[in-house]
């Protein structure tokens, strides 16, 4: 009786493990074909250029205040933190590198990233889903058009130029709230805080935060709009490929900022 | 001409379309009838591309749709204009924009005067004023919107129309409006045309020919008159269920 159990139960798990890797490959197999359609309909620049601009205008300006938000709140609080540590420990000029380069290499990426996840990751995968169930996607195709470059490749393109221009804002943001919270709360002066920065910092850093912000802002678009085009089942598959794609682009950015860290750490 | 050469097509373990054989003529108008989730819808979908068959072929135009590559079904669906059941208007876009969408030439749609003026003929054509151009699809009724969806379709001058149960969805009044102006449609542009529906009525007013999918197969077809006077079981029980929803539909029209 247990044998027999224990055998139902193996099986079991290989069934589940083999429906697993089956939609996995499935999933793995339509997201290059959705790449590989994106790289073909590059030359129809005609069509997605201006939905482009439309775009990164909605996606840039609508994100603005919010990411500048989150990066003062951030370096205000790397600029209280480094005070409380190092008060007593360590010269002062250090509180400028360690606010500089946790803002360039760390915050300023990662927080960018993890809130356009939600903010550009749930809009576009709420609409290509909505367009999905109304039949506005198969509408186009009925067309003779490609609804990858009229949907796709304008979303995904414009959230690779304006993602690492809002990450530099960020990072600029970030700096300056930092140095001024270390003005007012540790007494740090602009030489002390210039001092420390240079110390440390390498053009490198600017290209590693812009780098790690392209990765980023590959992930935010990329998984958000592949969810959103394969959604089913009406307004609860909507939903459902809202949430499934700002979790989806939010590990994506913590698993690429661990990889691209490491890679980007042996480059330097 | 449209042909189903022995087309089936399944959804898991659901058989949708079993062996489906049909044809279509140049210039001819067939409506596809059927009780709802019999698979009509996906019928026109494997007519246009939309979906591919798991068996058997269909042929538009003298091209094999499933065997087509990417770029050729593109342009084999610039000959197909398809009306959606729900519309599927662009919602982001205002009604004008969303037919001079349907311009499928090339150079047609990139000449702005031509396809302004394309639009508003086209909204002439399915009797909407001009005023409705301007116009975003939240702010028009489901007829108003069956309507533009129709305009769009024939946008681009196409040799075959495709209707998903154009009137579904509409009160008599509306749905009347609509199968006199797919009537008239048909006579002025003289397009090959295939209409699904499960309204009996509209499908006899609109059809040349009819035909009933019944249990994933093609279960009787013929003009309105051989079709009326089939003996076959499913038609005589198709035709008199939807007897009774007209009906009820009068009886509550003559009670409100």
């Amino acid at each position: 009786m247990a044998r027999e159990a224990g055998a139902e139960l193996t099986l079991d798990l290989r069934r589940i493990v083999g429906r697993w890797s089956l939609g996995s490959a499935g999933h793995a197999g339509r997201f290059a074909f959705m790449i590989l359609d994106m790289i073909r309909g590059l030359s129809e620049w005609r069509i997605y250029v201006p939905r482009t601009i439309e775009q990164a205008m909605n996606v840039g300006y609508g994100s603005l205040f919010i990411v500048l938000l989150v990066a003062g709140f951030a370096g205000a609080v790397t600029s209280l933190q480094t005070g409380y540590q190092f008060t007593g420990t360590l010269p002062l000029y250090y509180a400028g590198a360690v606010i500089s380069e946790s803002m360039i290499l760390e915050l300023g990426p990662v927080l960018t990233a993890l809130i356009l996840a939600g903010r550009i990751g749930a809009r576009y995968a709420a609409e290509l889903g909505t367009m999905r169930v109304t039949e506005q996607i198969d509408a186009l195709e009925s067309l003779g058009r490609s609804p990858v470059t009229h949907l796709l490749l304008p979303r995904v393109i414009a959230g690779l130029l304006v993602i690492p221009a809002l990450t530099m804002l960020a990072d600029g943001t970030g700096l300056l709230v930092g140095f001024l919270t270390a003005q007012s709360s540790l007494g740090l002066t602009y030489a002390d805080f210039e001092y420390g920065a240079r110390y440390f910092f390498r053009p490198l850093d600017l290209w590693y935060s812009l780098i790690k912000s392209g990765c980023f802002a590959a992930t935010v678009t990329l998984i958000p709009c592949y969810i959103g085009y394969n959604t089913k089942q009406g307004a609860e598959g909507v939903g459902r490929s809202t949430t499934t794609a700002v979790v989806a682009a939010s590990v994506g950015i913590l698993l690429l900022d661990a990889v691209v860290t490491k890679l980007l750490l042996v480059v330097k | 001409m449209i042909e189903l050469q022995n087309v089936s097509k399944r959804f898991g373990s659901n058989a949708v379309l079993d062996g489906v054989t049909l044809t279509v003529h140049d210039g001819e108008t067939v409506a596809l009838m059927g009780p709802s989730g019999v698979g009509k819808t996906v019928t026109i979908k494997l007519i246009n591309g939309l979906l591919r068959p798991d068996s058997g072929d269909v042929v538009v135009d003298g091209l094999h749709v499933p065997r087509l590559k990417r770029t050729e079904l593109q342009e084999l669906r610039t000959r197909i204009g398809y009306v959606f059941q729900y519309g599927a208007l662009f919602d982001s876009m205002t009604v004008e924009e969303n037919i001079r969408l349907g311009i499928t030439r090339e150079d047609e749609a990139r000449d702005g005067a031509y396809s302004a003026a394309r639009a508003l003929e086209c909204l002439r054509l399915v009797n909407l004023a001009p005023e409705v151009a301007s116009k975003y699809p939240a702010e028009l009724s489901g007829g108003m919107k069956k309507r533009v969806g129709i305009a769009r379709a024939i946008a681009g001058k196409p040799k075959y129309l495709l209707y998903d149960e154009p009137t579904s969805g509409l009160d008599p009044v509306n749905a009347d409006v609509i199968d006199a102006l797919i009537e008239r449609l048909q006579q002025e542009l003289g397009v090959t045309a295939v209409v699904v529906s499960h309204d009996v009525r509209g499908s006899f007013r609109v059809a040349d020919r009819l035909a009933l999918l019944w249990q994933a197969k093609i279960r009787a077809v013929g003009t309105p008159e051989e079709i009326l006077a089939s003996r076959d079981s499913a038609v005589q029980q198709f035709l008199e269920r939807d007897l009774e929803m007209s009906l009820i539909q009068a009886e509550a029209k003559g009670g409100s």
